[in-house]
Order: structure tokens, then sequence, then C-alpha cells
């Protein structure tokens, strides 16, 4: 099985097999001698060359998080085989970007106008919640679209906020 | 410390203690006083929100009533509600823990006229509201002659008199709000240009937290440490100190992390700050565990900042240097006994630091981040202690305040303490929201809080910084993590249809998932 695998922005390809004396693994075209046990489900203990790595998955939405101990990495996994992900990367960062709620909440203000101006980093739109005030900002520079909810609103986790292209 | 035991339960069996309380609160502190209750055999009730109903506090109660909606004003503060839970399961007293209904003058009030009385475990609601108010306690405490933050010990009536008072304390001034806390209603002014619009903004700020629009004035002490001072005080005119807690780590006047004892206070300074602690006390005719908060100077001056009429969150470092149970000695006071010993006795051992585990995202400007915990390791061995209200499995609500637990680590010195709690934030992990547990692991490692300069600024500044080395201890795991990525994918891959080969990858990995299956991995 062959995989490209995103850790933090970099590509990385990997080949695993099964072999009888257990995987066979090779990073990047070279070869790494893996022992590998699934302690839980979302738990893997990887021993290379005796380093002991505890390792954890996180997936949260469509955002995978692979802990190497207290280390976490934002990882996407690929199947060069599979036509339909081959599409979804093309589109990926084309285009518009939405600007989602990070958490349930209510929508306090927008600091915005549509069709205005927006830096990247610059604050859209206000959302409270667990009684703080938080500022979600504009994940590049552009022009607001559009502002996708009323201020007043009550939001869920993943709710699109306002459009920037 | 020294208990005298035949004394202390000769007192017991002159009172009688509670057979049954009411805990008016959620979270890790309603868990706590549970604890608490439990080990003195008293039986316990649990109050709850709608959202709250699997909650940790209400699992581990003998009792549990519904209060209500989510809403907090609809349930963990609504006196009435909670009134009626109590008189009708027969609880004999009520803990409110902090936040909350816990520094609510009204709720004791209500609490000692109910129709069967109910004892409030703290201070009288004359105490509270002497304390409730900055300006009040100021005034009481220029009476008492407290040394105390120069400034106002009145609201400003207009910016004219806002103007003239601050001319007179020399900028930079602090304005505060009169029934503040949690640095609202709070503005730091550096010159006169600018007093005119942060009063308006304090007051409305003021007016909109907390219903009173009151904003005084104080000269502002740049960097001052926040140093505050334990005191229990029982109902038969005896009151201690236990000694200070360090409490400087604070991002946006909240406290963050907090240390017993101060690096900064030696036996001298301690005994002193201990002694107006117990003046301030004393002066509200106060009973019950207390906190006096002080604002400490770069030449170690201290001024009196406030009183907190309740238990604090950060109680454990007081328990882990001094060997005590506040919680047990709070409900032993409240049913009327003597404190079990005297000053003399109180003594300071070893060192303690606690971490406010919060739902937030350090990576994200810090937001809340509710939702579920998908999973949740907690770390554990020598020296450590958690107070968590939390478990696997559990939504962490939207609607209350992010803290999910308390990570405290104790050693004989400071540097045994941290390096203990720095391994158990390493054993500490939480996945399906965000925590700032990884702020912590900065926190320690890093050279000057290890030195001890720390002041209310540190936190502040270390964040504003760029954290050394990370990148490259995170590069050295990046391959790791791209080989267990792909493993991770590998082992959900179902076998290809139609192929029954049996050295097969993808079959291979069904297999290994089977075995680990059978034998109870998965």
């Amino acid at each position: 099985m062959i995989y490209n695998v995103t850790i933090d922005e970099t590509e990385h390809r990997v080949e695993l097999d099964r072999a009888a004396e257990g995987w066979r693994c090779q990073l990047d075209g070279h070869a790494v001698p893996l022992d590998a046990v699934l302690a839980q489900p979302d738990v893997l203990s990887i021993l290379i060359e005796g380093r002991a790595y505890e390792i954890r998955r996180e997936q949260a939405g469509a955002d995978l998080t692979i802990w190497v101990g207290d280390h976490a990495h934002a990882a996407e996994v690929r199947d060069p085989r599979s036509l339909r992900e081959r599409r979804q990367r093309a589109d990926h960062d084309k285009g518009a970007r939405q600007l989602v709620a990070p958490m349930p909440g209510k929508v306090i203000r927008f600091l915005l106008e549509e069709n205005s101006r927006v830096e990247a980093g610059q604050g859209v739109v206000v959302v409270e919640a667990m009684k703080m005030q938080n500022e979600i900002k504009s994940p590049k520079a552009g022009v607001v679209l559009k502002l996708s909810v009323a201020e007043g609103a009550a939001v869920n986790a993943g709710d699109v906020l306002a459009i920037v292209e | 410390m020294i208990f005298d035991h035949s004394k202390h339960e000769r007192d017991a069996r002159a009172h009688i203690m509670f057979s049954k309380i009411l805990i008016a609160n959620r979270g890790e502190i309603a868990v706590r006083v549970i604890r608490a209750c439990r080990e003195l055999g008293i039986a316990t009730v649990a109050v709850y929100s709608e959202v709250d109903r699997a909650a940790l506090h209400v699992l581990k109660a003998d009792e549990a009533y519904s209060i209500g909606p989510a809403s907090a004003t609809e349930s963990y503060l609504n006196i009435d509600k909670i009134l009626a839970v109590a008189q009708a399961c027969g609880a004999e007293a009520i803990h409110p823990g902090y936040g909350f209904l816990s520094e609510n003058a009204k709720f004791a009030r209500a609490c000692a006229q109910a129709k069967k009385k109910i004892k409030f475990i703290g201070p009288s609601a004359a105490s509270m509201e002497i304390m409730g108010s900055k300006t009040k306690a100021r005034q009481a405490m220029e009476r008492a002659g407290i040394p105390f933050v120069p400034g106002t010990s009145r609201g400003a009536q207009s910016i004219d008199e806002a103007r003239e008072a601050a001319e007179k304390l020399g900028y930079p001034v602090m304005l505060k709000a009169a029934a503040g806390g949690g640095g609202k209603g709070m503005r730091l002014v550096h010159n006169p240009r600018d007093l005119h619009a942060a009063l308006e903004a304090a007051q409305s700020e003021a007016q909109r937290a907390f219903g009173d629009a009151e904003v005084y004035l104080e000269k502002a002490i740049l960097n001052p440490r926040h140093i505050e001072m334990q005191i229990l005080a029982d109902e038969h005119g005896s009151t201690v100190y236990l000694g200070e807690r360090e409490c400087s780590l604070q991002r946006r006047h909240q406290k963050v992390l907090e240390e017993a004892p101060s690096m900064l206070v030696d036996p001298d300074m301690r005994r002193r700050m201990g002694e107006v602690a117990v003046r301030v006390a004393e002066a509200a005719k106060y009973c019950n565990a207390g906190t006096v908060e002080f604002l400490v100077d770069q030449k170690k001056n201290f001024y009196f900042l406030e009183m907190n009429t309740r238990l604090q969150v950060e109680h454990p470092v007081t328990e882990l240097i001094t060997g005590l149970d506040l919680v047990n000695l709070q409900i032993r006071i409240a049913a009327g006994e003597k404190l079990p010993f005297t000053q003399e006795a109180v003594a300071i051992r070893g060192h303690a630091v606690e971490c406010r585990i919060y739902a937030e995202d350090p990576d994200n400007n810090y937001f809340p981040s509710p939702g579920k915990i998908a999973m949740l390791e907690a770390p554990a061995g020598p020296g450590i202690r958690l107070d968590s209200g939390v478990y696997e499995g559990w939504t962490v609500p939207i609607d209350y305040d992010p803290l999910l637990a308390k990570l405290i680590g104790y050693g004989d010195d400071r540097a045994q303490a941290i390096a203990r709690l720095a391994r158990a934030l390493e054993e500490f992990f939480v996945a399906g929201i965000k925590t700032n547990v990884a702020l912590f692991r900065r926190i320690l490692a890093d050279e000057a809080f290890r030195m001890g300069q720390i002041d209310t600024g540190y936190l502040e500044r270390l964040l504003a910084s760029h954290p050394r080395g990370k990148d490259e201890a995170k590069k050295d795991t990046a391959d790791v993590a791209a080989i267990a990525a792909a493993l991770f994918a590998a082992l959900e891959t179902p076998p290809k249809a139609g192929s029954n080969n049996g050295t097969d990858a993808a079959d291979g990995a069904t297999n290994w998932k089977r075995t680990a299956r059978t034998e109870g991995l998965m």
C-alpha cells in the first residue's frame, strides 16, 4: 500500500507492506525497520531501532492530528489510487475561503461590511462563547464577499459566518 | 501540622455535624466538595442544569436534582430554585463552591431565613457585603489602618472629579469597577488624554457585567506581583493565616498558574502579611475560609487589594504545603467547631504549583473549545494531584466557565514541584477538544519562570515571544508521524473484494485488526 502523507505541510510518501515478520516500511524511499502495535483504537506504539514512540490519533471533523508524545502534527493521508481524492486536492486552495465558527456561540457583531477589503489576519466577526468574546480572523487578504449570518444569530461549530475572496 | 486529635474529637462531639449538604455548584469544585463530604460521612446533594445531567458531579453525588435550563441565571444562580431543592431534600447546609452564588450576600441571607434554617458554608452576609464592594472594603480598611493601594475610596461622580483624583495620584492610574472581578471594568490609563474615554468604557463595561457602573481610581502599580494570603476563622473568635499563594501568572487579569509559597516572601514578610490579613478578616467580622489579596511592588511593599469571601480555585496549593484540608475545615467551622489548631502549629513544608486546565485553544487566540472529550488520559504518580470535573466521553457545554481540571504538582522544593508537574503534563492527553496544556509545558520550561522572575506582566511577555526550540523538536517526530498516519489508514483499509490471498497487505492489516479485537485491544 502506498500513501501520500502530508505532515505539517511537508509531503511524504509511505509504502507499507505486511510481511510475515511484521511491517515492511519505506519512508520517502528509505527503508525503516518498524515494529508497530495498536494499543488502543487510536493509540499506536511504534518501535524504531529501540526508540519507543507513543502515538495518538485525533480526528476532529476533517482535521486529522497525529500526536507523537506531546508533539501535535497536522496530518493528511491520501491514497494516490483514489481519483476522487486527487480531484478534491486540485480544488483545495483556489478561490473563495469560508470563515467558519470554531465553536458554538452567538454572533455579536461584524467588524467589516460586505465588499470591504480585508487583510490576512484581520478580524471579521465577533462570536461570543463561554462568556468570552472572540474575533474570527480572515484566513487571507481579499474582499469580504458575503456575510452569511445575522448579528445576534446562534451558530454551531463549523457554520459559515462569512466568505472572503 | 500538629493536630491535637483528642481535643478535636471532644469538639466534634460537642457539636452536631451535618448529615446532608447540598452543593450549589458544578464542575471540578462540586466534585471536590463531594469528596470532602464523603470523608466526613455526610450525604451529598448535587444540583444540575439541563446540559449537566451527565456531568461528573451528578454521577458522584448521593442525590441529584434538576434546577432548570442551561443558562446560569435560570439554574446555578437561581436562589429560589436551589433553596426549594435544599428544603425538600432536607439538606442542613449549602456549600456554594466558588463563582455562581458563592459571594452573593442575598443568597447567604436567604439560607439563614429559610423556613427550615440552612447553614451557608461561608461568611455571614454582612461580611460579604463589606468585601463585595471594593469601595466599601477600602473604607473599612482605611478605618482599620490596613495598607492599601493609594486611590479613591468611592466611585468617580464626574470626569472632572476623576481628572483631579488622577492628577493627585500621578499617572499611570488604574480604573476599577467597585463591584468588579475577573478584569471586567478595568482600564489602565497612562495619560490625561485617555482618561475620559477609558472612564466611560470602564463604567459601561461595569454596568453590563455587574449591573453597577461605579468605577474608582487607584494608582497603577506597574507589573506588580499578585500574592494572596489564605485565612481561616472559626465562629469562636479565632482567625489564623495559612501562608501565601503567588498568583502573578495571569492572562487578561485571569489567573492561569498559582504556586505556594511565593519565592518572594521570606518568613518575616509572611508573618507581616499574615497578620495584616488576619486584621482585615477581623475588621469584617469574618468567619470560615477567605483570601486576602495583595499587590506587591518591586520594593516588596504590599498593599491590600481585596478579600475573596469564599474558597479559591487555587486552594489546593495551600492544602499541599500545610497538610490541611480546607474544605473539610470549612464544613467543620460551619458546624460550629473550633479551629483544631493554633497559628503556631501552622507549618509550611515543600512547594506546590497548580495549572488551570481550560478548554481553550492556545494556537487560536485562546478560543473556548467546548465539545466532546474523545480521549482523556490523566496523569498520576508521585506528588501529583488532579482535581477534575470531566471524563472521557463527556461533552463540555458551551454555557459555563471552560475550567476542566486543576493539575497540581508537589515536591520538597520548587524545582521538584516543577519537575513533577512538567512530567505529569507530558502524561496528560486530551483529544476532541483543545486545551491549554501546551501553554503550561512552555511556561514550565521557561528559564525566567524557573528562576522565579515573574510578575503580572510575565505571561503576556512570554506569549509575545517566539517559542524556542519547539520547531526543531517537532521536525524529529514528523517522520514518525508520517509513518503512523499511514499505518492508521492501512489498518482501516477493508480487504479487497474477491481477494483471498493471505499475503495481501490489506488482508494482513485486517488479520492484525481481528487479532487485536480478540485480544480486547480495540
